[in-house]
Parts: C-alpha cells; structure tokens; sequence
C-alpha cells in the first residue's frame, strides 16, 4: 500500500527530517511509527499525504507514484486518504454533523444524501446523540472521534493517524486505538503516529521506530 | 485508489448526475454565503449602502442628461425661422411668395404674420398699445415663419437659410436654434465626463468589495486549511467567497436602483410644476427595463470579478501546515 524508497525531506535551512528513508507498508496493515519528536513522524505521513514534497527519493501510495501527482490533482489525492490529526482539526463554527459530512460535501454529495452516511460514521464512533452539538461543548476524546468519523466517512483504504492520542488519558487513548483496530478489521490499513509505546505493544501491532529520520529497528512482535 | 474523479471516489453514494451535483453545490453554497451575509447584518448593510452610492451617482446623471437630452430635442426639431419681407410688399405678394415657398419639398409649412397682425399683437404683448397708437405708419414688416421638414440635416438647413436670405423679398432671416447645438455639445461632454467617472467608480468598488472578500478570507483561514487538508480544492474554498462576491454585487445595484427611482420620484412634482409654467408636456422619464438591468449587471460583474481575483491570489497561498 505504501513504500518509500530512499526517501529525503531536507528543509531550506538544511536540516534533514527524514534521510534516505525505505519501508513497506502491505495493504490491510496496522502500523505504528514511534521516535522523539524531531524523529521525523510527523514529517513522514505529511509527506504521505503530500502536504510536503520529499526532496528525494519515491514514495509509492497504493500503486501511484507521489511525485507524479500533479499541485492540481492534489485535493483528489487527498480526498483518497482519511486523515486524523492529534489537535482534530475541527471547525467550531459548525455543528457535528457538518464536521463530519464535510468529506462528502466536498465530493459532491448533496447534503440531504450524506445524513444517512453521517450518522452511520458518527455511529462507528458511538457519537450518534452528539450530531447537533458544536465540537467545543464536547470532551478531547469525544472530539478526537469527530475527527475519526470525519476520516473514515469517504471509506477510504488508507487512513493516516497523527498521535491521535496525545492529548488523551490512557482510557481514552485506548477505547480511540480499539475504533482503530475495528477498521483494520475491515480492511483498511492504517498507519498511526504515536509516542505511546505501552499503548502499542499492548496492541501487538508492527512498529517502525524513527530515529533521526533514519529506521531504527523493525519490531515485529512476531519474530 | 488511483485517482478519479470526484463523483466516483465515493462509491456506494446514489448516483445523481454531474449538473445535479453542481446545482445542489451552488445553491447550498450561494444561501451560505447569504446566511454569512445576514449574520452580520450591519457591517453587510454598510457595504451595500457604499456600493450602491456609490453606483447611483453616475447612474443619477446618466438620467438627468437623458432627460435633458429629450427636453432639448423637442426644441431642435422646433427648427422654424422667420423671414422678415421687404417693407414695400403688399398683402398678397407676401401670399404669393408664401405659397411658392410652401411648395418646396424641405419645407413642412410657412405661416403668413401681416404687418398688422403682427403690429396688433406687439400692441397685446408689450404694453405700449397707447403710445403706439401715436404712430403713424405700422413700422413692422410682414414676416414668414418657415419651418423646415424633419428630413433636413444641418448642412442642408443652413443651405436653406442662404437660399432664402438671397431671395430678393427678403430683407432678414432670424435664426434662433443655435443655442440648442451648444447645449447639445454641453451634454455630450457631461456624457463623456459621466463614461470616465464610472470607470473611476468601477475600480473604488472592485477595491472595497476585494479587500472585504480579503478579510473574510483571512479570518476563515484556519478553515481553509482544515477544508484543503482533507481534499478540498481551490474550486470549493474560493465558491462561497465568489457567491459572497455575487450578492454583494447584487444587491448593492438593487440599492442603486433603489436610489435613483426614489430621487426620480422626488423630483417628478416640482419637475411638472416647471412644465405646467411652460405649457409643455415635460415627464421625467425614468430607468428602462434594459438600464436596470444594466446597473445590476454592472454591480454583480464587478462584485464577481473582485471577489474572484481576490480568492484566486488568496487561496493559492493559503496552504495546511
């Protein structure tokens, strides 16, 4: 699904956040990347996502090369990614249910047809009573959900997570990484950013540990 | 998941068609914005007000000079001259040469004023009729009053005036139309005036509405970002801001209009008071249909264009981070 090969992001002042980096994600993986902050995480799913543009190397998204996908093809490259951000990213202006239907408004959907999808996203979150409320009048966890339905709505295959439990307590974090899982068991394949390494082992899922934009190890748990 | 088109990246959705989905788009885009509009009511209300200010002022004079131009053509088509005839014709030589002038085809008709006539009326209008009893001979000529057809260009007027002014009866040929020309010419540089000062209104507009449609965008900036990270494109984040554009626009030239009816209105009353003094038939003739439609036109053109050079410069810069 994903693979990068030599991958380098160098910033203008010529620091490097990710340096001749390699991996391989399989479709229908569950995969974790851990490392410091400055590691390089935060750097390798935005480049995924193509928010930034690698300075070398190829990343390859289910089949098709990043770089060959155009400035003006992006927000359909994007549209194919379901994205969950660690600050959730929501728009307080609007209630829940506009939150999580925007994905299918800007696709095109009408507004009357997304309210069936909404409330069976809003469900998969167990967030169904909360569709008129504004995102503010909810808890961190309960909006980090808002934000997980808002990624999952379009059914995307590959769902990209940014420590989307920092700023959650241990219970919430996993009741979030539980929906997560429940995903993974459909087939989606997931690739999260997390610090929380009690969280993951506790998960069994593979790690890829960053350390200075460089691999530091595979930890397969089963190896 | 290579990458498709907007309608097929969702599959299971029911299908509706490419301009159903447009339709619905604008329509839902276009109230929102409207709804944007009306949450603010004041600072939206100030807006409109200057944008209709601001396109009633020419659109106001175009109007007056419109109507001054019609009052001034009733009087150029009045075209008449007077022919004073030699004091030694009699009656009927002044019949004569009436008749034989009136056959010409650039002329509509001839009317015959008899010395005494004349000289009876002068006594009616002038007061003096005592002391000109005194006289003792009607010191007026007979005079011809010659009113040209409606066919007659300028030049060939003023060729018809030479060729009376030569005829032998004649002993002076009284012009009085030239004032109209002049007035006419007065008009037509108050027009061009009119045809700059709009230009000049054009782009205070296209600037006033650009920098609102700036500052909304700076303050929906977080949202735009929010909206481009999860696949907007440029075409989505810039609509509402075009729609906000449009009713700007749309309804700053419905104020206008608003504007300019009611000033027209305001003057229909003293404007027949003045006509009722001249006998005359003078109406103020308001916008036609095409004219309105041409100042809302106009608004919405210039709110769309400013909004959407706006948000083309905008957006593009306004990347997630």
């Amino acid at each position: 699904m994903i693979q990068l090969n030599n991958v380098t992001k160098r910033f203008p002042g010529g620091q490097e956040a990710i340096s001749g980096l390699s991996l391989s994600i399989d479709k229908g993986e569950m995969v974790f990347v851990t490392g410091h902050s400055g590691a390089g995480k935060s750097t390798l799913l935005r480049l995924i996502a193509l928010i930034e543009r690698p300075s070398d190397g190829q990343i390859i998204v289910d089949n098709q090369n990043t770089r060959r996908v155009k400035r003006r093809k992006i927000p359909a490259y994007r549209r194919q990614i379901g994205m969950v951000f660690q600050d959730h990213k929501l728009l307080y202006d609007r209630p829940v249910f506009d939150n999580v239907a925007l994905p299918l408004i800007i696709a095109g959907v009408s507004y009357r047809d997304a309210g069936r999808r909404v409330r069976a996203a809003l469900d998969q979150v167990g967030l169904l009573h909360k569709e008129k409320q504004r995102p503010a009048t909810l808890s961190a966890g309960e909006q980090q959900r808002v934000g997980i339905a808002r990624a999952i709505i379009t059914r995307p295959k590959l769902l990209i997570a940014d420590e989307p439990t920092g700023n959650l307590d241990p219970d919430l974090s996993l009741e979030v990484m539980r929906i997560f899982r429940r995903f993974n068991e459909v087939g989606v394949t997931l690739l999260i950013a997390s610090h929380d390494i009690t969280l993951i082992d506790s998960l069994g899922c593979r790690r890829i540990a960053l350390e200075d934009g460089k691999l530091q190890q595979e930890a397969d748990p089963w190896q | 998941m290579a990458i498709t088109r907007n309608a097929d990246a969702i599959a299971p959705v029911r299908s509706s068609s490419v301009f159903s989905i447009w339709l619905a788009r604008h329509t839902s885009t276009s109230l929102g914005a409207l709804g944007r509009l009306s949450r603010q009511p004041f600072a939206s209300l100030m807006i409109i007000l200057v944008i209709g200010v601001t396109l009633a002022l020419p659109a106001a004079i175009n109007v007056i000079v419109k109507n001054m131009q019609s009052v001034s053509n009733s009087w150029s088509n009045a075209l008449d001259f007077s022919m004073y005839l030699k004091k030694d014709l009699t009656v009927s030589d002044a019949e004569d040469l009436a008749n034989l002038i009136r056959q010409r085809a650039d002329i509509e008709s001839v009317g015959l004023i008899t010395a005494d006539e004349a000289l009876l009326e002068f006594k009616k209008q002038s007061g003096f009729g005592k002391a000109l009893n005194q006289l003792s001979e009607n010191p007026l000529p007979h005079a011809l009053v010659i009113r040209p057809s409606s066919g007659n260009t300028g030049a060939s007027l003023t060729l018809l005036q030479e060729e009376i002014r030569n005829l032998p009866e004649t002993e002076l040929v009284q012009v009085d139309t030239e004032w109209v020309q002049r007035f006419h010419a007065i008009l037509d540089i108050v027009r061009q005036a009119i045809s700059i000062g709009v230009v000049l209104l054009g782009i205070a507009i296209v600037v006033i509405i650009g920098n609102i449609i700036r500052l909304d965008i700076e303050n929906r900036r977080e949202e735009i970002e929010v909206t481009k990270l999860i696949g907007a494109s440029n075409a989505f984040v810039r609509r509402p801001f075009l729609w906000t554009g449009f009713w700007y626009g749309l309804l700053g030239g419905a104020f206008a209009l608003l504007l300019v009816q009611y000033g027209l209105y305001l003057l229909r009353e003293p404007v027949s008071r003045l006509a009722g003094l001249y006998q005359g038939k003078i109406t103020v003739a308001s916008l036609t249909i095409t004219e309105s439609s041409a100042i809302i036109g106009i608004a919405v053109f210039l709110g769309l264009f400013a909004s959407w050079v706006t948000a083309a410069r905008h957006m593009r810069r306004i990347e997630p981070r």
